[in-house]
């Protein structure tokens, strides 16, 4: 059991899923002797060889592509993109092929592949690279996508994500990769796809967010407690599919919730999960689902990124919103 | 001024368009008897895609993309690659397919809207129909570096089209298997047209093969209707890929003789003569003119063999006919390994609807 970071959970998930399945291969822009550019995948090349660590040449489409191939052949290949706004252009294959080659091949052939990729604002990073595309990867049918909120949920969650046998898209808050250092015990198990953990249990509003956004969101239930109204929070972890038995116990028992997320608002996971909780819960509502989101507008350059992420000010704002509602 | 690089492109034939041998022959044509297996695969993808787009116009299948006059390109590949290499074929790549065992009813099965148009028990490393173009190329080089790493003596072969060579994945992946050394053969089948554009729109490269240069692969131009030609190089490639030699992209010249799919009209942008002209190039009848030469092939046996062929395609519509439709339930099969919980409220939602359904359609 050490103290690590959120990154360097990551590549002690990484070295421990080589270390045990000969299949795993990393691949990605300068993930080998370089160690990635947040250093993901520092010391991976000079442990497992240059074959099983492997710089590609400098193309994100090929990158994806090229890990459906390798999963197609029986590889469990981890793919880096640098940054989340180079991921885009994944997409045509994530969409078109990762997420429907076992269906179209009714079973025949299959994709255990990873997509790793930084994302998220609040790291002064230069344009695109600060873009949240949840909401795009969540609505690509036949894969799943994961999003970690610490160093414990990123070891746990990836070497989930590395076992799985579909396609994974794993959305790494670059914001917290050395925000703060947490236990990890290297043992090697997974923690569970498909669901949602209660961080914090509270009895007034549900709080459902994700990534960096968790830890605004437990910043503002600590903001509310001092008023005396308790928050339950939930971190989401898995964001396709969603656990909403979870979410719509907890909303079930405080008959209020935020939903609260890094992305632009339309068309976000928030909008989903807050059209999810009005069909099945609305009779335990007590007040609107609100969401808390990104501005439509375009992820701007860093010296605004404070003004457009989403922080516990809003979030707590919102909750007294929805408290006070009659 | 120095030269940094020049380079030269290969174009290898054999036949010319009457059949005429035009080279020394490579040493697999000696007996002309060995390539009547080829031939005859040629007949019968040419009676099975006729009988595809008879059957498209008549309602029973969807838009077909034909195989017309790519068929020596077909033959040679399905001639030259192992049991255990790997197909990323594109979405006219039947003829192939067939010769890898997969039963041409799922060509049926595929243009008729049916995922099982895509399950090859018979071949099952092979990779489904590719749609978005060029797509396929990067998954080649992700199956041949598994290959490679895995030290295992196969071979990754991707087709796509003339239009494909403009798209970034194609210069993504030939790229990258000319980094990696991989075993790798691409065959671009430039049959002139991307759907309407012909192929001197599309680049202003004077050939195709030449953009594996600046991805430093060996490449070389072939006259896809001339079999003999194709098996000669892709035999090369192939031998070169496996021996842990090094990628080739190979570009077949041929001629789309049939409209681009059924739910196009070719005559909106070529004309008649052009068309009339490249049916006296085609590959099946330099072929047969050659055999027949060769004393390897009779008229007797092109009577036997066209009967043959008409029976086989009977039987594969038959098989294809006979496919039950495909349940709705079968949109959530195989969606994921093990379906998620969260899915099964929008199964049982799938469910309900059908029930009702078929209520409405019994009342």
């Amino acid at each position: 059991m050490s103290s690590i970071t959120l990154v360097e959970a990551v590549n002690l998930a990484l070295a421990r899923a080589m270390e045990e399945d000969s299949r795993v291969v990393v691949i990605g822009e300068d993930v080998g002797i370089n160690g990635g550019v947040f250093r993901a995948t520092a010391g991976l090349q000079s442990r497992f060889g240059a074959e099983r660590v492997a710089d590609t040449p400098l193309a994100e489409g090929l990158i994806a592509g090229m890990a459906i191939g390798m999963a197609a052949e029986g590889l469990r290949p981890v793919a880096e993109i640098q940054f989340a706004g180079f991921a885009y252009s994944t997409i045509d294959q994530i969409l078109n092929h990762a997420g429907r080659l076992r269906h179209r091949t009714q079973g025949r052939l299959s994709c255990p592949m990873v997509l790793r990729t930084p994302c998220g604002a609040g790291i002064h990073a230069p344009e695109h690279h600060s873009e949240s595309p949840d909401a795009m990867f969540s609505h690509i049918p036949g894969i799943r996508v994961v999003y970690p909120s610490s160093p414990a949920k990123a070891y746990g969650l990836l070497l989930a994500a590395i076992e799985d046998p579909d396609p994974v898209v794993f959305l790494e808050p670059s914001r917290l990769y050395r925000r703060f250092k947490e236990e990890v015990d290297d043992d090697g198990v997974p923690l569970p796809l498909d669901q949602a953990f209660v961080v914090r249990e509270g009895t007034d509003v549900t709080f459902v967010a994700w990534g960096a956004m968790l830890h605004e969101a437990l910043k503002a239930a600590d903001e509310l407690a001092a008023d005396g109204t308790f928050a339950e929070v939930i971190d989401l972890a898995t964001l396709k599919p969603i656990d909403y038995e979870t979410v719509l116990e907890s909303v079930k028992k405080t008959g209020r919730c935020v939903v609260i997320t890094e992305a632009p608002r339309t068309a976000s996971l928030a909008s989903e999960i807050s059209a999810n909780i009005s069909e099945q819960a609305l009779l335990s509502l007590l007040a609107p689902v609100v969401r808390v989101t990104a501005w439509d507008t375009v992820t701007p350059m860093f010296r605004l990124e404070e003004q457009y992420m989403p922080n516990a000010g809003r979030i707590a704002a919102a909750a007294r919103k929805v408290l006070e509602y009659q | 001024m120095t030269v940094a690089a020049t380079f030269e492109i290969r174009f290898t034939r054999y036949l010319d368009p009457s059949g005429r041998e035009t080279a020394p022959l490579p040493s697999f044509a000696a007996d002309p008897s060995a390539l009547v297996p080829d031939y005859r695969a040629m007949v019968l993808m040419r009676a099975l895609d006729a009988k595809a787009v008879a059957m498209q116009r008549t309602g029973q299948i969807g838009t077909y993309a034909s195989t017309l006059g790519k068929e020596a390109i077909d033959a040679a590949i399905g001639a030259i690659l192992k049991d255990d290499d790997v197909l990323l074929p594109s979405y006219r790549e039947s003829g192939v397919l067939m010769l890898r065992g997969v039963s041409p009813h799922r060509t049926l099965l595929y243009w008729g809207g049916d995922e099982r148009g895509n399950v090859f028990p018979e071949s099952p490393r092979d990779f489904p129909f590719n749609v978005p173009i060029a797509s396929q190329m990067p998954h080649a080089v992700g199956v041949a570096y598994a290959m490679k790493l895995k030290r295992e003596p196969r071979v990754a072969l991707a087709m796509c089209g003339d239009g494909a060579t403009s798209k970034g994945d194609f210069y993504e992946a030939i790229n990258a298997a000319g980094a990696w050394r991989l075993p790798l053969v691409v065959v671009v089948v430039n049959n002139q047209y991307a759907i309407s554009v012909p192929r001197r729109m599309q680049s202003a490269a004077q050939t195709l093969a030449q953009k594996a240069i600046a991805a430093g692969i060996d490449c070389e131009q072939v006259d896809g209707n001339d079999l003999i030609a194709m098996r000669d190089a892709l035999g090369r490639a192939v031998d070169k890929a496996r021996s842990g030699g090094a990628p080739t992209l190979l570009e077949a010249l041929t001629y789309r003789l049939s409209d681009h799919t059924t739910a196009d009209d070719a005559t909106r942008y070529r004309s008649a003569e052009e068309v009339k002209e490249e049916w006296k190039a085609e590959p099946i009848l330099r072929l047969r003119t050659w055999l027949h030469a060769k004393g390897a092939w009779s008229p007797a046996q092109e009577q036997a063999l066209a009967r043959e062929a008409a029976a086989q395609v009977h039987k594969v519509v038959q098989a294809y006919l006979d496919t039950p439709a495909p349940r709705p339930a079968q949109m959530f099969e195989h969606l994921y390994a093990r379906l998620p919980r969260q899915y099964a409220a929008q199964a049982a939602e799938l469910a309900d609807e059908t029930e009702r359904d078929v209520e409405h359609h019994a009342s």
